[in-house]
Protein backbone atom coordinates (compact mmCIF):
# COMPACT_ATOMS: atom_id res chain seq x y z
CA UNK A 1 0.00 0.00 0.00
CA UNK A 2 1.44 3.34 -1.04
CA UNK A 3 0.60 6.76 0.38
CA UNK A 4 1.62 10.04 -1.23
CA UNK A 5 2.18 13.04 1.03
CA UNK A 6 1.63 16.35 -0.73
CA UNK A 7 4.01 19.07 0.46
CA UNK A 8 3.58 22.82 0.18
CA UNK A 9 6.05 25.54 1.21
CA UNK A 10 5.51 25.67 4.97
CA UNK A 11 4.25 22.11 5.45
CA UNK A 12 5.96 20.85 8.62
CA UNK A 13 4.16 17.72 9.81
CA UNK A 14 5.18 15.48 6.93
CA UNK A 15 7.79 13.56 8.94
CA UNK A 16 5.32 12.74 11.71
CA UNK A 17 2.74 11.68 9.14
CA UNK A 18 5.26 9.53 7.24
CA UNK A 19 6.36 7.88 10.53
CA UNK A 20 2.76 7.05 11.47
CA UNK A 21 1.99 5.60 8.03
CA UNK A 22 5.22 3.56 7.97
CA UNK A 23 4.53 2.30 11.50
CA UNK A 24 1.23 1.00 10.15
CA UNK A 25 3.02 -0.68 7.23
CA UNK A 26 2.61 1.80 4.37
CA UNK A 27 5.15 2.84 1.74
CA UNK A 28 5.38 6.63 1.66
CA UNK A 29 6.32 8.90 -1.23
CA UNK A 30 6.04 12.68 -1.52
CA UNK A 31 4.82 15.16 -4.12
CA UNK A 32 5.54 18.89 -4.34
CA UNK A 33 2.96 21.64 -4.73
CA UNK A 34 4.21 22.55 -8.20
CA UNK A 35 3.78 18.98 -9.53
CA UNK A 36 0.97 18.65 -12.03
CA UNK A 37 0.69 14.91 -11.58
CA UNK A 38 0.68 12.69 -8.51
CA UNK A 39 2.53 9.38 -8.37
CA UNK A 40 0.13 6.41 -8.45
CA UNK A 41 -0.92 5.85 -4.83
CA UNK A 42 -3.68 4.25 -2.76
CA UNK A 43 -3.98 7.20 -0.40
CA UNK A 44 -3.34 10.95 -0.73
CA UNK A 45 -2.42 12.82 2.46
CA UNK A 46 -2.14 16.57 3.02
CA UNK A 47 -0.19 16.93 6.29
CA UNK A 48 -0.24 19.89 8.64
CA UNK A 49 1.88 23.00 8.79
CA UNK A 50 1.61 26.62 7.78
CA UNK A 51 1.53 26.53 4.00
CA UNK A 52 2.55 29.87 2.48
CA UNK A 53 2.76 31.31 6.00
CA UNK A 54 -1.04 31.21 6.39
CA UNK A 55 -1.11 34.41 4.30
CA UNK A 56 -4.52 35.76 3.27
CA UNK A 57 -6.38 32.81 4.88
CA UNK A 58 -5.05 29.49 6.12
CA UNK A 59 -4.73 27.15 3.16
CA UNK A 60 -5.89 29.76 0.62
CA UNK A 61 -2.67 29.88 -1.44
CA UNK A 62 -2.03 26.14 -1.27
CA UNK A 63 -5.57 25.43 -2.48
CA UNK A 64 -4.70 27.25 -5.74
CA UNK A 65 -1.37 25.42 -6.29
CA UNK A 66 -0.76 23.46 -9.51
CA UNK A 67 -0.93 20.10 -7.68
CA UNK A 68 -4.52 20.72 -6.54
CA UNK A 69 -6.03 19.80 -9.92
CA UNK A 70 -4.43 16.35 -9.58
CA UNK A 71 -5.77 15.99 -6.02
CA UNK A 72 -9.28 16.99 -7.11
CA UNK A 73 -9.05 14.46 -9.94
CA UNK A 74 -7.90 11.69 -7.53
CA UNK A 75 -10.74 12.51 -5.15
CA UNK A 76 -13.24 12.35 -8.03
CA UNK A 77 -11.90 8.90 -8.97
CA UNK A 78 -12.61 7.74 -5.41
CA UNK A 79 -9.03 7.65 -4.12
CA UNK A 80 -9.09 8.26 -0.34
CA UNK A 81 -7.78 11.71 0.60
CA UNK A 82 -6.88 12.67 4.19
CA UNK A 83 -6.20 16.26 5.23
CA UNK A 84 -4.96 16.98 8.74
CA UNK A 85 -4.86 20.45 10.31
CA UNK A 86 -3.50 22.74 7.58
CA UNK A 87 -4.33 19.89 5.18
CA UNK A 88 -7.98 20.16 6.31
CA UNK A 89 -7.84 23.95 5.78
CA UNK A 90 -6.49 23.38 2.25
CA UNK A 91 -9.22 20.83 1.38
CA UNK A 92 -11.87 23.32 2.54
CA UNK A 93 -10.32 26.22 0.61
CA UNK A 94 -10.17 23.98 -2.47
CA UNK A 95 -13.89 23.24 -2.14
CA UNK A 96 -13.41 19.49 -1.56
CA UNK A 97 -15.07 19.84 1.85
CA UNK A 98 -17.78 22.35 2.87
CA UNK A 99 -17.73 25.08 5.52
CA UNK A 100 -14.83 27.21 6.69
CA UNK A 101 -12.18 27.26 9.40
CA UNK A 102 -12.11 30.44 11.45
CA UNK A 103 -9.80 31.71 14.15
CA UNK A 104 -10.16 29.84 17.43
CA UNK A 105 -12.96 31.37 19.47
CA UNK A 106 -10.50 32.08 22.31
CA UNK A 107 -8.06 33.74 19.84
CA UNK A 108 -5.19 31.67 21.22
CA UNK A 109 -3.15 29.06 19.43
CA UNK A 110 -4.13 25.84 21.21
CA UNK A 111 -1.60 23.05 21.64
CA UNK A 112 -2.81 20.20 23.85
CA UNK A 113 -4.31 16.74 23.90
CA UNK A 114 -8.03 16.53 23.16
CA UNK A 115 -10.49 13.65 23.38
CA UNK A 116 -12.15 12.68 20.11
CA UNK A 117 -15.10 10.39 19.62
CA UNK A 118 -15.57 8.47 16.40
CA UNK A 119 -19.13 9.28 15.30
CA UNK A 120 -19.30 7.00 12.27
CA UNK A 121 -17.11 4.51 10.51
CA UNK A 122 -15.75 5.43 7.08
CA UNK A 123 -13.00 4.45 4.67
CA UNK A 124 -10.53 6.50 6.71
CA UNK A 125 -11.48 5.48 10.25
CA UNK A 126 -9.40 2.30 10.19
CA UNK A 127 -9.95 -0.13 13.04
CA UNK A 128 -11.71 2.45 15.23
CA UNK A 129 -15.31 1.71 16.20
CA UNK A 130 -18.21 4.13 16.62
CA UNK A 131 -18.10 5.55 20.15
CA UNK A 132 -14.35 4.95 20.59
CA UNK A 133 -12.69 7.89 22.31
CA UNK A 134 -9.07 8.57 21.39
CA UNK A 135 -6.61 11.04 22.89
CA UNK A 136 -4.96 13.05 20.13
CA UNK A 137 -3.10 16.39 20.12
CA UNK A 138 -4.31 19.57 18.46
CA UNK A 139 -1.97 22.41 17.49
CA UNK A 140 -3.72 25.20 15.65
CA UNK A 141 -4.80 28.83 15.75
CA UNK A 142 -7.52 28.59 13.09
CA UNK A 143 -9.41 25.39 13.78
CA UNK A 144 -12.83 26.77 14.59
CA UNK A 145 -14.95 24.82 12.10
CA UNK A 146 -17.78 27.02 10.91
CA UNK A 147 -20.97 25.70 9.34
CA UNK A 148 -24.03 27.92 8.97
CA UNK A 149 -27.26 26.39 10.38
CA UNK A 150 -28.25 24.88 7.00
CA UNK A 151 -24.88 23.23 6.47
CA UNK A 152 -24.71 22.05 10.08
CA UNK A 153 -28.13 20.40 9.71
CA UNK A 154 -27.07 18.80 6.44
CA UNK A 155 -23.80 17.43 7.86
CA UNK A 156 -25.59 15.94 10.85
CA UNK A 157 -28.49 14.64 8.74
CA UNK A 158 -26.13 12.99 6.24
CA UNK A 159 -23.99 11.55 9.04
CA UNK A 160 -20.87 13.29 7.79
CA UNK A 161 -19.34 14.26 11.12
CA UNK A 162 -16.60 11.66 11.65
CA UNK A 163 -14.85 13.05 14.74
CA UNK A 164 -16.25 15.22 17.51
CA UNK A 165 -14.53 16.79 20.54
CA UNK A 166 -15.87 15.32 23.77
CA UNK A 167 -15.36 16.43 27.40
CA UNK A 168 -11.92 15.62 28.73
CA UNK A 169 -12.24 16.95 32.26
CA UNK A 170 -11.62 20.54 31.05
CA UNK A 171 -15.06 21.87 30.24
CA UNK A 172 -16.65 20.91 26.93
CA UNK A 173 -13.43 19.54 25.48
CA UNK A 174 -13.89 21.73 22.41
CA UNK A 175 -10.57 23.61 21.99
CA UNK A 176 -11.64 26.13 19.36
CA UNK A 177 -15.40 26.83 19.44
CA UNK A 178 -16.25 24.74 16.37
CA UNK A 179 -19.89 24.33 15.34
CA UNK A 180 -21.37 21.24 17.02
CA UNK A 181 -17.96 20.34 18.53
CA UNK A 182 -16.98 19.12 15.06
CA UNK A 183 -13.36 18.00 14.73
CA UNK A 184 -13.50 16.16 11.41
CA UNK A 185 -15.90 15.71 8.48
CA UNK A 186 -16.12 13.62 5.35
CA UNK A 187 -17.33 14.52 1.85
CA UNK A 188 -20.55 13.24 0.33
CA UNK A 189 -18.82 10.44 -1.58
CA UNK A 190 -17.16 9.22 1.62
CA UNK A 191 -13.52 9.32 0.46
CA UNK A 192 -12.25 12.77 1.53
CA UNK A 193 -11.73 13.24 5.28
CA UNK A 194 -10.53 16.47 6.88
CA UNK A 195 -9.76 16.87 10.57
CA UNK A 196 -8.03 19.45 12.77
CA UNK A 197 -6.42 17.13 15.38
CA UNK A 198 -3.21 15.25 14.60
CA UNK A 199 -3.76 11.47 14.75
CA UNK A 200 -0.23 10.93 13.38
CA UNK A 201 1.11 12.30 16.66
CA UNK A 202 -0.69 9.65 18.70
CA UNK A 203 0.84 6.54 17.18
CA UNK A 204 4.25 5.88 18.64
CA UNK A 205 6.78 5.95 21.43
CA UNK A 206 7.54 9.29 23.12
CA UNK A 207 4.08 10.54 22.13
CA UNK A 208 1.42 11.10 24.75
CA UNK A 209 -0.86 8.38 23.44
CA UNK A 210 -0.89 5.65 20.80
CA UNK A 211 -4.66 5.73 20.50
CA UNK A 212 -4.63 6.58 16.81
CA UNK A 213 -2.36 3.73 15.71
CA UNK A 214 -5.39 1.47 14.95
CA UNK A 215 -6.69 4.21 12.68
CA UNK A 216 -3.57 4.06 10.49
CA UNK A 217 -3.25 0.27 10.75
CA UNK A 218 -6.86 -0.17 9.61
CA UNK A 219 -6.48 2.31 6.74
CA UNK A 220 -3.31 0.61 5.52
CA UNK A 221 -4.84 -2.88 5.84
CA UNK A 222 -7.98 -1.88 3.93
CA UNK A 223 -5.95 -0.38 1.07
CA UNK A 224 -3.35 -3.15 0.80
CA UNK B 1 -5.63 52.07 -12.25
CA UNK B 2 -5.82 51.25 -8.59
CA UNK B 3 -8.46 49.04 -7.05
CA UNK B 4 -9.14 48.67 -3.36
CA UNK B 5 -10.84 45.48 -2.19
CA UNK B 6 -12.51 45.37 1.21
CA UNK B 7 -13.07 41.91 2.65
CA UNK B 8 -15.33 41.59 5.69
CA UNK B 9 -16.85 38.70 7.58
CA UNK B 10 -20.51 38.07 6.78
CA UNK B 11 -23.11 38.87 9.41
CA UNK B 12 -23.58 35.92 11.71
CA UNK B 13 -19.98 34.71 11.40
CA UNK B 14 -18.24 34.92 14.75
CA UNK B 15 -15.39 37.45 14.72
CA UNK B 16 -13.24 36.85 17.82
CA UNK B 17 -10.74 39.53 16.73
CA UNK B 18 -13.52 42.09 16.42
CA UNK B 19 -14.74 41.08 19.88
CA UNK B 20 -11.24 41.51 21.34
CA UNK B 21 -10.98 44.97 19.74
CA UNK B 22 -14.40 45.87 21.15
CA UNK B 23 -13.34 44.83 24.67
CA UNK B 24 -10.05 46.71 24.40
CA UNK B 25 -11.88 49.88 23.33
CA UNK B 26 -14.15 49.55 26.37
CA UNK B 27 -11.11 49.02 28.60
CA UNK B 28 -9.71 52.30 27.24
CA UNK B 29 -12.91 54.02 28.28
CA UNK B 30 -14.55 54.39 24.86
CA UNK B 31 -18.17 53.87 25.83
CA UNK B 32 -20.98 53.50 23.31
CA UNK B 33 -19.26 51.14 20.87
CA UNK B 34 -22.00 48.63 20.08
CA UNK B 35 -19.89 46.21 18.08
CA UNK B 36 -16.56 45.93 16.26
CA UNK B 37 -15.82 43.77 13.23
CA UNK B 38 -12.42 43.38 11.67
CA UNK B 39 -11.80 42.99 7.94
CA UNK B 40 -8.96 43.45 5.48
CA UNK B 41 -8.06 45.80 2.69
CA UNK B 42 -6.18 44.67 -0.41
CA UNK B 43 -4.84 47.30 -2.81
CA UNK B 44 -4.24 46.25 -6.38
CA UNK B 45 -2.40 48.18 -9.05
CA UNK B 46 -3.85 47.19 -12.41
CA UNK B 47 -2.44 47.56 -15.91
CA UNK B 48 -5.97 47.72 -17.27
CA UNK B 49 -7.28 51.27 -17.96
CA UNK B 50 -10.91 50.51 -18.63
CA UNK B 51 -12.98 50.51 -15.42
CA UNK B 52 -15.69 48.08 -16.56
CA UNK B 53 -13.09 45.51 -17.64
CA UNK B 54 -11.10 46.05 -14.45
CA UNK B 55 -14.19 45.64 -12.31
CA UNK B 56 -15.02 42.32 -13.97
CA UNK B 57 -11.42 41.14 -13.53
CA UNK B 58 -11.19 42.13 -9.85
CA UNK B 59 -14.56 40.55 -9.18
CA UNK B 60 -13.21 37.24 -10.50
CA UNK B 61 -10.08 37.67 -8.35
CA UNK B 62 -12.28 38.13 -5.30
CA UNK B 63 -14.37 35.05 -6.00
CA UNK B 64 -11.37 32.85 -6.84
CA UNK B 65 -8.90 33.92 -4.18
CA UNK B 66 -9.20 37.20 -2.30
CA UNK B 67 -12.41 36.39 -0.40
CA UNK B 68 -13.82 33.14 0.90
CA UNK B 69 -17.43 33.72 -0.01
CA UNK B 70 -18.59 31.06 2.46
CA UNK B 71 -17.77 33.41 5.32
CA UNK B 72 -16.76 36.73 3.75
CA UNK B 73 -18.30 39.56 1.72
CA UNK B 74 -16.26 41.87 -0.47
CA UNK B 75 -16.59 45.28 -2.07
CA UNK B 76 -14.47 46.77 -4.84
CA UNK B 77 -13.63 50.43 -5.12
CA UNK B 78 -11.47 52.23 -7.71
CA UNK B 79 -9.17 54.87 -6.29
Amino acid sequence: MKAVLVLFPGTNRETDMADALRRAGADVVTAWHRDRELPAADLVVLPGGFSHGDYLRCGAMAARAPVMAAIVECAARGVPVLGVCNGFQILIEAGLLPGALLKNAGLRFVCRTVHLRLERRCRLSGYLDVGDIIRVPVAHGDGNYFADPDLARRLEGEDRVVFRYVPDGRGTGNPNGSTGDIAGIINEAGNVLGMMPHPEDATGPRQQSRDALPLFQGIVASLS
Amino acid sequence: MKARVHVTLKDGVLDPQGKAIHRALETLGFAGVRDARQGKVIDLELACADEAGAKEQVDRMCRQLLANTVIEDYTIEFV
